[in-house]
């Protein structure tokens, strides 16, 4: 039934699309966006769309005789006010055209599959009415549905080789599942019912055994509609700022506009007072006009927005609102966790360290013989450490003469916080400081005097005492230790600069915490944290105004990401922490809210580099059209023409030229993004006045005089 | 330049610069609600006046509680300036015995003096009582100016504060102003006005007898008032003798001080401060100068105090000195630089012992170029509007000046009060652009600038430039415009232009040479004030209101700092490409043409 998927996309690698493909289609579509509505999304573009209109008409007026300027002049001008469209069309298709081919290798997923919904068996007799379940489900007792039909609530089956049909929670079995159609990741995942590996994406693949999984999220509104949806920019609703900086460019619009029509009257009583000369004809006015309005950054304003949400996709996060990207770039404090962020995700042994009385060997050989049914990572590194330091030969759980089968392993467990080996008269046991001083207390034996200052020595370097007690004496302690992850200190002196304050969260008590946080060079940390405190960290932080963002996998991580502005849920996590995020890594790797954060600061960067670009290249554009539209009735303005641009005609189309080139020329910085470095505040502002302030002053004389060279070198002019 | 106007320049700055802090402490401390030093004479009269209006102080407004204040205020205001103008022949103190006020002028000045912005269409000494002039014109001086200043403490309070709706209460703000700020700095302005021979008495107009009696030529008139013809067909001319002068007298002092502090402008005369007894030293001009921009200068260091960092208020205040400086010398270099066409005829401009040098026309001999470019400048600049020189007789460019510092929205120094408010949505503006570029959604001053305080910003920035070309094009469209226009060519123009920028950003200077007492620019002025003051006022007073409500986000290195000199570079370009480039194909069809034609023949 699955057959027709064969190869699951990656989303950094967008199936099936060459450049050139890609092109192809842009152009396509910036054709198609011609259309009006369409176009009324963007009122700057709208405007020159009207224009190009205007213009086309005056042209064809020429053509017939009646042209208020020359037809070649009118034709020209429309020409080149149809291109400036199009070119902003085309930008914003390039930048949806990515998306495009990864929704569409997305959605060859999500085809119908047919689904194997369960019969709920009702028990009749019981007083809770229909609502509770009195068999075990019958694996067998199912139906073929079409996947599509599959509502929130409804139980089904999936069995190796099925498409999983629809979102939702297992709550039966166990089973390994390709979700490379969600993560790129070709290794297969757990899944099993209860705990934080419960949720399933509808579209991805079972690959053995089966489960039964309650769906969660109705027809077309599974996680994978979702994606396809923010992938393809279908559903792209605009930001705040978006929305901000749009009203802020339509003002101008409206200014420039009564500007260039009030224009009109002004020019008419000049000639009548003045008496010489012919009135500004509407083609320069109409040129005039779209030079003016700021249609640098109107048209790329969008592909911007589309951009920032592709380059998240590129690092494998799903934004589920573009707001929560805005929100990336104004981030003050950033909660993460301590496991599996900045420290390896488990603990290793680095040091037996005996109580007085006993040798390094001895307690090593006890710390070994406990640990050898630990399957835990900080069991086998206890093991690995014996063996390594100690000489200790590994051992293995086949019996041996040393060992003999009749060893029971006391398995760990969270009311007694011990495990540890029964032999034939010995008993081992290795557990946290205080869970063996019951033991030891319980045995009626007395705990050494110097447990407690090697305990608290651990805890103060970092790490973790694992007591280590033979017959119910103590015998020392394991050194089991957080290893901080490489670069992470690199990486928060990084977010300093930047402005963002770290805070690593963690169940660890408060020294240990210090220690690490130290050790990671974090500014803060929340030690013995629970899911209450965590939440109350993030209110303290947002009432003080500032904006938190946080990485979580867990249910219990879920009221906190609800309550974070920028919520990461890792894709491995829960379908609780994943609801209540606002982006999900597909790699799950915590670290990726540090890029996140750049993204989202370099969003609003190339917004703001462009606006005051477009603005400042407004200056050039008087001097450039304002001695050419007035030359017949006041020709002394000529001495305003400082680019020296041959004739009124020639400098009108030159800047009408440079305005729709720049578009393009800047549509690779519009995808890219203007680079962010880690600086201060003041400086990025330095930095990013001199390129596009001061460029965007300069700029448009260079090119608007080269363009006006080339035109007189064609003799166009 | 010479080095004489160098040195006035550099006095007069530097005067203004020292007594910024001062007055600026002193007027946070009056608006914060602190002990001054004023308070054992003006707080009991503070109480009395809350007692008689049955006015709770402590009780706060939100912003549109407040905006109608403003609004209720001035209306009223309007109302009781019209009956009062209408009626001033049936009322005392009027020892000329003028008649009523004709209905669209008396609309149009009495919008005119509770907009702040004194534009005139009428001659004071030949048409106001002495009753009109003090109870009408010279209280609206002094309350409306107070009501800007009040509409600034409520967007600074809304600045300062967070999580609330609260920004004062515009009567106590108001009554505070005008009792702790302008009266006695008005009393101090005027006995100074009067030591250097300021007018200020009730006594009826002098009549004089000329020392060098003369004659003019007059078209003699029949008993109807219809010109005599002789035989040809041309106008009898009879001789008239000269013998006698009106010296016109009022309570000018008091009316002057307030009229310079207040941003207002009013002359007490008709030809303003380049009148004798308004302005008769060259001691009496530079208070009277200074006291144009003192209040919203000082305003930019009470802003600072309030909002908790004076650098804040400095920054704001050194673009409005650059924007300043650089047009003062501007139009110096203009002036001093004379008429070019006369250049081209070979007349000697230059200065020496014997000439001022450079385009004296229109100017007082005892102000010079220094004197009147500085007033020129510092007039525009402020939303002040009076003259002590003849702008129409300026050059081209050196004219230019004080139509591009009014086109830039009023915000350079600006009203008192509507002054730094106008400035503070261009620093809104700049911020949005800038907190971009630094990778962080826009924030000033710990609060957020999102989607509603764009929408009220854009609405400020879109509504000055967009009255004043449409009521231009209108004026320059229909024969009731036209016909108004006494110079030809690009100077006409100009004039027209003029006239709009000055009303519609309640400025009130004029340039002269329109006959603007006609019903057309009496009706599209008045509407142009009405615009200009309360179509600004509201949205301001909204965005407040917004702002307040917001929370204050602590600053951290990745904050834009608002207060380097890098910050005010970037917010003067900003009033620069968004206040005044919408006016530059204005410009080039009015000064910038005439200027050239005289340059380029």
């Amino acid at each position: 039934m699955a057959n027709h998927v064969n190869q699951f996309p990656d989303l950094r690698r967008p199936a099936g699309s060459l450049p050139g493909k890609l092109y192809r289609r842009a152009l396509v579509d910036s054709f198609l966006k011609l259309n009006p509505r369409t176009m009324a999304r963007n009122p700057v573009m709208l405007v020159v769309e009207v224009g190009s209109v205007l213009t086309t008409f005056l042209w064809l007026r020429a053509l017939l005789g009646q042209g208020e300027a020359p037809a070649g002049f009118t034709g020209a001008v429309a020409a080149w006010l149809w291109i400036t469209v199009l070119f902003a069309n085309f930008s914003e298709a390039l930048a949806e055209g990515r998306g495009k081919a990864q929704a569409e290798a997305l959605r060859h997923t999500r085809q119908e599959t047919p689904a194997k919904k369960l019969h709920r068996r009702l028990d009749p007799t019981s007083s809770l009415g229909g609502s509770r379940l009195t068999q075990p489900r019958n694996r067998t007792d199912y139906e073929l549905v079409p996947s599509t039909s599959l509502h929130a609530g409804d139980e089904f089956l999936v069995e190796a080789g099925d498409v999983i049909p629809a979102d939702g929670e297992v709550i039966e079995g166990i089973a390994s599942v390709d979700e490379s159609a969600v993560t790129g990741e070709s290794a297969p995942v757990i899944r099993e019912s209860g705990g934080d590996r419960s949720a399933v994406t509808g579209g991805t693949r079972v690959l053995s055994d089966w489960l039964i999984v309650r769906v969660t999220a109705n027809p077309g509104e599974g996680f994978l509609d979702r994606m396809i949806g923010l992938i393809e920019g279908a559903k792209r609703q605009k930001t705040p700022n978006e929305i901000a900086l749009n009203i802020l460019l339509a003002a101008f619009t409206i200014i420039f506009l009564v500007v260039c029509i009030t224009l009109l009257p002004f020019s008419i009583y000049s000639v009548h007072v003045v008496g010489k000369g012919t009135p500004i004809s509407i083609t320069i006015l109409v040129a005039l006009l779209v030079c003016l309005i700021p249609t640098t950054i109107g048209g790329l304003l969008s592909a911007i927005g589309i951009a920032g949400m592709d380059r998240l996709i590129q690092r494998n996060v799903i934004a589920l609102s573009g707001r929560a990207v805005e929100a990336a770039g104004d981030v003050d404090v950033l909660l993460l966790d301590k496991t599996g962020t900045i420290t390896l995700g488990n603990r290793q042994a680095v040091e037996f360290i005996p109580l007085n009385g006993t040798s390094k060997s001895e307690l090593a050989e006890a710390a070994q013989l406990a640990s050898l049914a630990d399957e835990t990572p900080e069991g086998r590194s206890i093991v690995v450490l014996a063996k390594e330091k100690y000489g200790l030969r590994g051992r293995t759980l086949t019996p041996t003469p040393e060992i003999p089968a009749g060893m029971r392993f006391i398995p760990f467990t969270a009311q007694t916080r011990m495990s540890g080996v029964d032999l034939d008269h010995t008993s081992i046991r290795k557990g946290a400081a205080d869970a063996i001083q019951k033991y030891v207390q319980s045995c009626g034996k007395s705990i050494p005097k110097d447990l407690d200052s090697i305990v608290e020595k651990i805890s103060h370097e970092g790490g973790t005492p694992l007591v280590v007690a033979r017959n119910g004496e103590a015998l020392g302690a394991i050194h089991l230790k957080d290893i901080v992850k490489g670069g992470m200190k690199e990486r928060f002196a990084r977010l300093r600069k930047m402005g963002i304050k770290t805070v690593m969260i963690t169940g660890d008590n408060p020294l240990t915490a210090a220690a690490i946080a130290a050790e990671a060079g974090v500014d803060d940390f929340l030690a013995q944290a629970t899911p209450e405190t965590k939440l109350a960290l993030i209110r303290k932080y947002q009432e003080g105004g500032r904006l938190v963002a946080m990485t979580g996998d867990g249910t219990n991580d879920a009221p906190a990401l609800a309550q974070a502005d920028v919520a990461v849920a890792m894709n491995t996590g829960t379908q609780p922490a994943r609801e209540a995020a606002n982006m999900v890594d597909l790699d799950s790797n915590p670290t990726k809210l540090i890029e996140i954060v750049e993204i989202g600061k370099q969003l609003l960067m190339t917004r703001g580099a462009l606006t005051t670009f477009s603005i400042a290249n407004d200056v050039s554009k008087y001097f450039a059209i304002i001695p050419a539209a007035f030359s017949s009735t006041y020709p002394a303005l000529n001495v305003l023409n400082i680019m020296g641009l041959a004739t009124p005609q020639s400098a009108i189309l030159s800047a009408v030229i440079f305005n729709a080139l720049i578009i393009v020329a800047l549509i690779p910085l519009a995808l890219r993004g203007v680079p962010y470095r880690p600086l201060g505040a003041a400086q990025l502002l330095r930095d990013n006045l001199l390129i596009y302030g001061l460029g965007g002053l300069i700029a448009p004389f260079i090119g608007i005089k080269l363009i006006n060279l080339l035109m007189v070198a064609l003799h166009l002019a | 330049m010479t080095a004489n106007t160098w040195l006035q320049f550099a006095v007069y700055i530097g005067v203004l610069v020292l007594l910024v802090k001062p007055l600026g402490g002193y007027m946070a401390r009056v608006y914060q609600g602190e002990r001054t030093f004023l308070d054992p004479v003006v707080k009991p009269v503070e109480r009395l006046i809350y007692r008689l209006a049955g006015i709770d102080p402590a009780v706060e407004m939100n912003w549109k509680a407040y905006a109608l204040a403003v609004i209720i205020f001035s209306v009223v205001g309007v109302i009781f300036l019209y009956i009062l103008l209408r009626l001033q022949g049936l009322l005392p103190l009027n020892p000329q015995g003028f008649g009523a006020v004709s209905p669209a002028l008396a609309l149009n000045t009495a919008v005119s003096f509770v907009s702040n912005t004194n534009w005139q269409n009428y001659g004071g000494e030949s048409t106001l009582s002495y009753l009109s002039q003090m109870l009408g014109l010279t209280v609206q001086n002094f309350v409306s100016a107070a009501a800007g200043m009040a509409i600034l403490v409520a967007f600074i309070r809304a600045l300062t504060r967070q999580q609330t709706a609260n920004l004062g209460n515009f009567w106590v703000d108001m009554t505070r102003s005008t009792l702790y700020i302008l009266l006695p700095l008005s009393f101090v302005v005027a006995l100074i006005l009067v030591s250097q021979g300021v007018v200020q008495t009730f006594a009826p107009y002098q009549s004089v007898n000329l020392l060098q009696p003369s004659s003019y030529q007059q078209i003699k008139t029949n008993a109807n008032g219809v010109p005599v013809k002789d035989a040809s067909g041309n106008p009898v001319m009879q001789t008239v003798p000269l013998t006698q002068q009106t010296i016109p007298l009022g309570p000018a002092a008091s009316q002057i001080a307030i009229k310079q502090l207040g941003t207002n402008g009013g002359g007490f005369f008709g030809t303003n401060s380049a009148h004798p007894f308004e302005n008769p030293t060259p001691l009496s001009n530079f208070v009277e100068t200074l006291s144009i921009v003192l209040i919203p200068a000082a305003l930019c260091y009470t802003f600072g105090k309030m909002v908790g960092d004076t650098r804040q208020g400095w920054a704001i205040l050194a673009a409005m000195l650059a924007i300043f400086i650089f047009f003062l010398i501007w139009a110096a270099h203009f002036e001093q630089a004379g008429n070019p066409a006369l250049t081209q005829l070979g007349v000697n401009q230059t200065p020496s012992a014997l000439q001022a040098g450079g385009n004296m026309e229109g100017k007082e001999a005892r102000f010079g170029i220094a004197d009147s470019v500085l007033w020129e400048t510092a007039t525009t600049a402020a939303s002040n509007g009076s003259v002590n020189s003849m702008l129409d007789a300026y050059t081209p460019l050196g004219g230019l000046a004080a139509l591009v510092l009014m086109q830039f929205g009023e915000v350079v120094f600006g009203g008192a009060g509507s002054g730094l408010y106008g400035m503070l949505v261009f620093v809104i503006v700049a911020v949005f652009v800038a907190g971009l570029m630094v990778g962080r959604t826009p924030e000033y001053l710990g609060k957020k600038i999102e989607i509603f305080e764009m929408k009220m910003a854009a609405l400020l920035i879109l509504i000055m430039p967009i009255t004043v070309l449409g009521l231009t094009a209108l004026a320059v469209s229909i024969p009731a415009g036209t016909s108004s226009v006494f110079n030809p060519g690009p100077h006409g123009f100009s004039e027209i232009l003029y006239a709009f920028t000055s009303m519609t950003n309640n400025n009130g200077s004029a340039f002269a040479g329109l006959n603007s007492n006609t019903s057309f620019y009496n009706l599209t002025g008045a509407l142009a004030m009405l615009v200009g003051r309360f179509w600004l006022a509201i949205p301001t007073l909204a965005l407040a209101g917004s702002l307040a409500r917001k929370k204050k986000i602590p600053a951290g290195p990745g904050t834009l700092p608002t207060h380097r000199p890098l910050f005010i570079g970037w917010l003067i370009g900003v009033i620069v490409l968004v206040g005044a480039l919408n006016f530059v194909p204005a410009l080039a069809l009015g000064p910038v043409a005439e200027q050239l034609i005289m340059i380029v023949k």
